[in-house]
């Protein structure tokens, strides 16, 4: 029953021979980190262009005044399966996939603390991916914009099964999130090995580890929000209805609470990955190691007491806007400080302007561009005017697409090497970052402009003469422009597996414990477990000049003058984990099968409001029942 | 079923059978302390959030409600139908006292499992006795909890009964939403404990493994009562 | 290869004996016949007391729960941290919440 799963990579790297698992049931039974991240980043990929889709359908409306490219329905699905996707099914599943590969590699560990709940939180992922995503094929998608405020939610409102779609595909997507949550945070705490201080944690683990804890407390609140509105529609609650009484903040409080530390969860894992960046090609470390995981702890929790920004314009009272406006100011100043500690990493550093660091010092630009913007946001009455219109959406993506998007595009060209073995192509990625640089710009610049002159939101249509005209031209032109850069990056992505340059262990030169071991690493990560010694602990040893200034105790100098006299296996050298007596965990379909009876289970609500209650029931009851038993499988299945 | 509790039994309720203690297999781990329990604690904080959003909408609707029955006090329709306060405090009281109590039978449930194999001392009494059967309190824990579970059975029919669904007004739905998600929370602890019992009774309880097992049930159950403590303040007692 | 533990966690630190348990289960006890007992006062529960005393009553049987029965007082500060952290932010938002919709007054 046990198999050793060796996975195969495209291009060299592993020259392990043994028993190998190739093919789909390796990848369904798969309960390797690095494998889970690989499914997450290819998936979310995949998302990420088809919500580039649906903005390309949004921005073709828009080009011109009046247009009739799609109807005023089709257009509020649009922009709400956009929001939605970019949001739940790309960018944050795009951090997943860094959290899956990389947080175990920068601690020195084998793999996550709950491997099989790791693949479950993929596979939930997954399926409810599709579950939200496949109405639109038949124009039902959701159409309440992606933060669905009810009463407009409702039924009285929206009386179709877009918004059911909608409700519990994000209920599904957050069971996902929060597995995974739990998962990484006994990881970061329980896993690292001897000598990884929190304070050496690389920063990109640290990042994540705040965004963990912000994941935990952030969900619930939604997750009750939405329940209230499944109850709603499906069970005749009262809870946003104006005629017994309801209040209709409660939804956007509660959806806010949550969101807004949403925005930081989105943010985090991209200036990780830039903090990662940075300092490898700058050949300096990170100027002010310890003020950045202050600011991001801070980010972190300060970001718990600003969500009412959202909401200055519903009349919460000059007490309650001046408070939030106050903490929204506030929180700018740790986000700030980050960007002065990155400029002052590159300050006399020996630069290299490799793609991963254009895009990581793009980010610096864009992310302050953004975060102007989002400041101006902050004073209440100034957000009067600014509130749904184009001016907040050029905030926001210029602090998620220059922001998070960039980060992440950052962190794909700096590890592609280490999880494939090759490089991507140098010159496909000056082209891609160009045009996505220049579309980027084209794209959200000119929407400060139409905003302020007022320029709604989410409304399809608008007259000419109103000054809007050649801004959304322009936009919509930058929209084609990122297209093309999408698809150059898509093409470097896919071809560079099998004709990319080859890469060793550390391509780079740098300093944290994941470029210590083969490109691609073997399944069981390290041969032997590492002693840490500093915050650069390969830079410790194959660049002592490099972490000269690091604090090294006598344990440390000790730990470095043993991995000089008897090194680490090259890295060039592989083993199975067999060889090795390295126990690995049992690749299983259960985490799938449990996954497939939840959506399942939630599934059978859909025909509820219908009227078809005995198919509800029997479908609702199926998944149940696979839901119980994949559990009891997976629980009392020995893990390893 | 909260969306909380797949996570939670996920992440580890019953553990590996590969990790009995005859065949330690032990990880190395920074703290020293076992991964489950990590877990469980980052899942109780995530449901005091979750908790928390679902009390705050309640205390938000009170006193909002367009339509009666109201928690404490009377009110007529415009049929005329009479409502008295739906809120019966001393009924409630008892199921409270059950649920602390059964907390205290979880203690010496774990209790039980860490003194496995410990020698009694000579002359010890009937309760020293009792104090080693981890069966007799896992039993006693699920039953009182099965017990609140009837108390609550009891109260949502009496109340519909009396007029008051989860439709009927904001107070309705807050209140059955509420105490609805508390109760499903305690049927997935009966659940597990039952599970644990059956898991005693056949191959027996004993062993580090073993109390982590109980240890994190436990903790999972006194948070459930610890949430019941608040929820029979704010909304019982508080008017 | 595999590692030791690197230290038992389950360590012999002081646990309460099961007299001492029972001993706080009748503490706590009392304050719920305290608390029930107070409901039944027309003229306390009139009183701008009534509340806040509740509320304190409720929150010592809550903390003595999680102290000794959840072991929060023995154990790794770790879990401490972890749950007072999210308890906090938890009370903060529920506040807040209470003040927004205009049920308590600055």
């Amino acid at each position: 029953m046990a198999t050793i799963a060796t996975p195969t990579h495209a291009g060299s790297g592993s020259t392990a021979a043994s028993a190998e698992n190739t093919g789909i049931w390796s990848w369904i039974t798969t309960v390797d980190h690095k494998r889970i991240g690989t499914l997450y980043l290819w998936t979310a990929l995949f998302f990420f262009m088809v919500g580039g889709l649906e903005a390309v359908l949004i921005r073709t409306q828009l080009m011109r005044p009046n247009m009739g490219f799609v109807s005023a329905e089709t257009y509020n699905q649009l922009f709400t399966m956009h929001g939605t996707t970019m949001v739940f099914l790309a960018v944050m599943p795009l951090s997943a996939a860094f959290f899956n590969y990389l947080i175990p590699l920068q601690i020195g560990a084998r793999d996550v603390a709950f491997p099989r709940l790791n693949a479950f939180s993929y596979w939930v992922y997954l399926l409810g991916g599709i579950f939200i995503t496949l109405p639109i094929l038949f124009q039902i998608a959701p159409d309440g914009g992606w933060f669905g405020y009810a009463p407009l939610t409702t039924n009285q409102f929206s009386a179709g099964p877009n918004i059911d779609f909608w409700v519990i595909g994000l209920q599904i997507l957050g069971v996902s999130s929060l597995a995974a949550a739990f998962n990484f945070i006994t990881t970061i705490i329980n896993l690292r090995a001897p000598g990884m201080s929190l304070m050496r944690l690389p920063m990109f683990t640290w990042m994540s580890f705040v965004v963990q804890f912000l994941l935990v407390l952030a969900f619930p609140p939604i997750t009750v929000a939405l329940v209230f509105l499944l109850f709603d529609r499906f069970f005749g609650t009262t809870f946003y209805s104006i005629a017994a009484g309801a209040d209709p903040l409660l939804w956007q409080h509660l959806f806010w609470v949550f969101g807004h530390p949403e925005v930081y969860i989105l943010i985090l894992p991209a200036f990780g990955l830039v903090s990662e960046v940075l300092p490898t090609f700058s050949k300096k470390p990170l100027f002010g190691y310890n003020v950045m995981v202050y600011s991001g702890i801070m980010i972190g929790f300060l970001g718990f007491g600003v969500w009412a920004h959202h909401m200055f314009a519903v009349g919460m009272g000059a007490v309650a806007d001046s408070i939030f406006a106050t903490m929204t100011m506030l929180i700018a100043i740790p986000t700030g400080v980050k960007i002065f500690n990155w400029i002052a990493t590159m300050w006399a550093g020996e630069i290299r302007f490799t793609v991963p660091m254009k895009f990581a010092i793009a980010l610096i630009a864009m992310f302050t561009i953004g975060g102007i913007s989002g400041v101006m946001h902050s004073s209440a009455p100034a957000d009067l005017q600014q509130t749904d219109t184009y001016f907040i959406v050029a905030h926001f993506h210029y602090v998620l697409f220059g922001g998070s998007i960039m980060g992440i595009f950052a962190g794909i060209y700096h590890y592609y090497p280490k999880m494939t073995g090759r490089f991507m192509n140098e010159g496909l990625g000056n082209v891609h970052f160009w045009l996505n640089l220049i579309g980027m710009n084209l794209t959200f610049f000119p929407m400060h402009f139409s905003g302020l002159l007022g320029m709604p939101r989410r409304v399809y249509q608008y007259d000419a003469g109103q000054g809007w005209d050649l801004f959304n031209l322009m936009s919509t032109y930058g929209t084609y422009l990122l297209v093309v850069a999408t698809a150059v990056f898509i093409w470097n992505f896919v071809r560079s597996r099998t004709t990319g340059a080859v890469a060793s262990g550390d391509p780079w030169g740098a300093a944290t414990l994941e470029w210590s071991i083969p490109s691609p690493p073997p399944e069981y990560n390290f041969a032997k477990i590492p002693t840490v010694t500093s915050r650069s602990p390969l830079w410790d040893l194959k660049h002592p000049e490099m972490s000269a200034g690091a604090d090294h105790s006598a344990a440390d100098s000790a730990a470095i003058e043993a991995a000089h006299s008897t090194p680490m296996h090259e890295e060039t050298e592989t083993y199975t984990a067999k060889e090795l007596g390295i126990p690995m965990p049992f690749p299983t379909a259960k985490p799938l099968f449990t996954a497939v009876g939840m959506v399942v289970m939630f599934s059978g609500l859909l025909f509820l409001r219908n009227g078809m209650f005995a198919v509800s029931m029997t479908i609702t009851l199926t998944g149940a029942a696979m839901l119980i038993g994949g559990l009891y499988a997976w629980l009392t299945a020995p893990l390893e | 079923m909260s969306s909380h509790t797949a996570a939670a039994h996920a992440s580890g309720a019953h553990g590996a059978h590969g990790h009995d203690d005859g065949h330690a297999h032990v990880h190395y781990t920074t703290t020293g302390l076992d991964n489950r329990k990590i877990a469980i604690w980052t899942f109780i904080g995530s449901e005091c959030m979750l908790f928390a959003s679902l009390i705050s909408t309640y205390l938000i609707y009170k006193g909002k409600s367009v339509v009666g029955p109201f928690p404490h006090e009377a009110w007529t329709s415009e049929t005329g139908q009479v409502f008295k306060p739906i809120l019966d405090i001393p009924v409630t009281s008892a199921s409270t006292f059950v649920l602390l109590m059964s907390s205290f039978a979880m203690v010496l449930a774990l209790q039980a499992v860490q003194l496995k194999g410990k020698p009694l001392a000579a002359g010890a009494g009937w309760w020293e006795r009792i104090q080693r059967s981890s069966q007799f309190w896992l039993a006693a824990t699920a039953l009182m909890g099965a017990t609140f579970l009837g108390f609550q059975a009891y109260e949502f029919t009496s109340f519909v009964h009396e007029g008051l669904t989860i439709k009927t007004n904001l107070f309705g739905s807050s209140f059955f939403t509420l105490t609805g998600f508390h109760g499903a929370h305690v049927t997935v602890g009966v659940l597990w404990l039952m599970t644990l019992l059956w898991i005693d009774r056949t191959r027996g309880l004993a062993g580090k493994n073993d109390e982590l097992l109980v240890d994190i049930c436990a903790l999972y159950w006194h948070f459930v009562d610890v949430v019941w403590i608040a929820i029979f303040t704010l909304i019982y007692l508080i008017q | 290869m595999s590692h030791d533990a690197k230290h038992d966690g389950h360590a012999e630190h002081h646990h309460p004996t099961g007299n001492q348990y029972l001993t706080i289960a009748i503490i706590l006890t009392a304050i719920t016949v305290v608390e029930v007992w107070a409901y039944y006062i027309p003229s306390l529960v009139a009183s701008p007391l009534f509340n806040p005393a509740l509320l304190f009553m409720s929150a010592v049987k809550f903390a003595i729960v999680c102290l000794f029965y959840m072991h929060l007082k023995f154990d790794h500060k770790l879990f401490r941290v972890v749950f007072t952290g999210s308890l906090i932010i938890a009370m903060c938002t529920l506040m807040a919440l209470m003040f927004l919709f205009g049920k308590v007054s600055l």
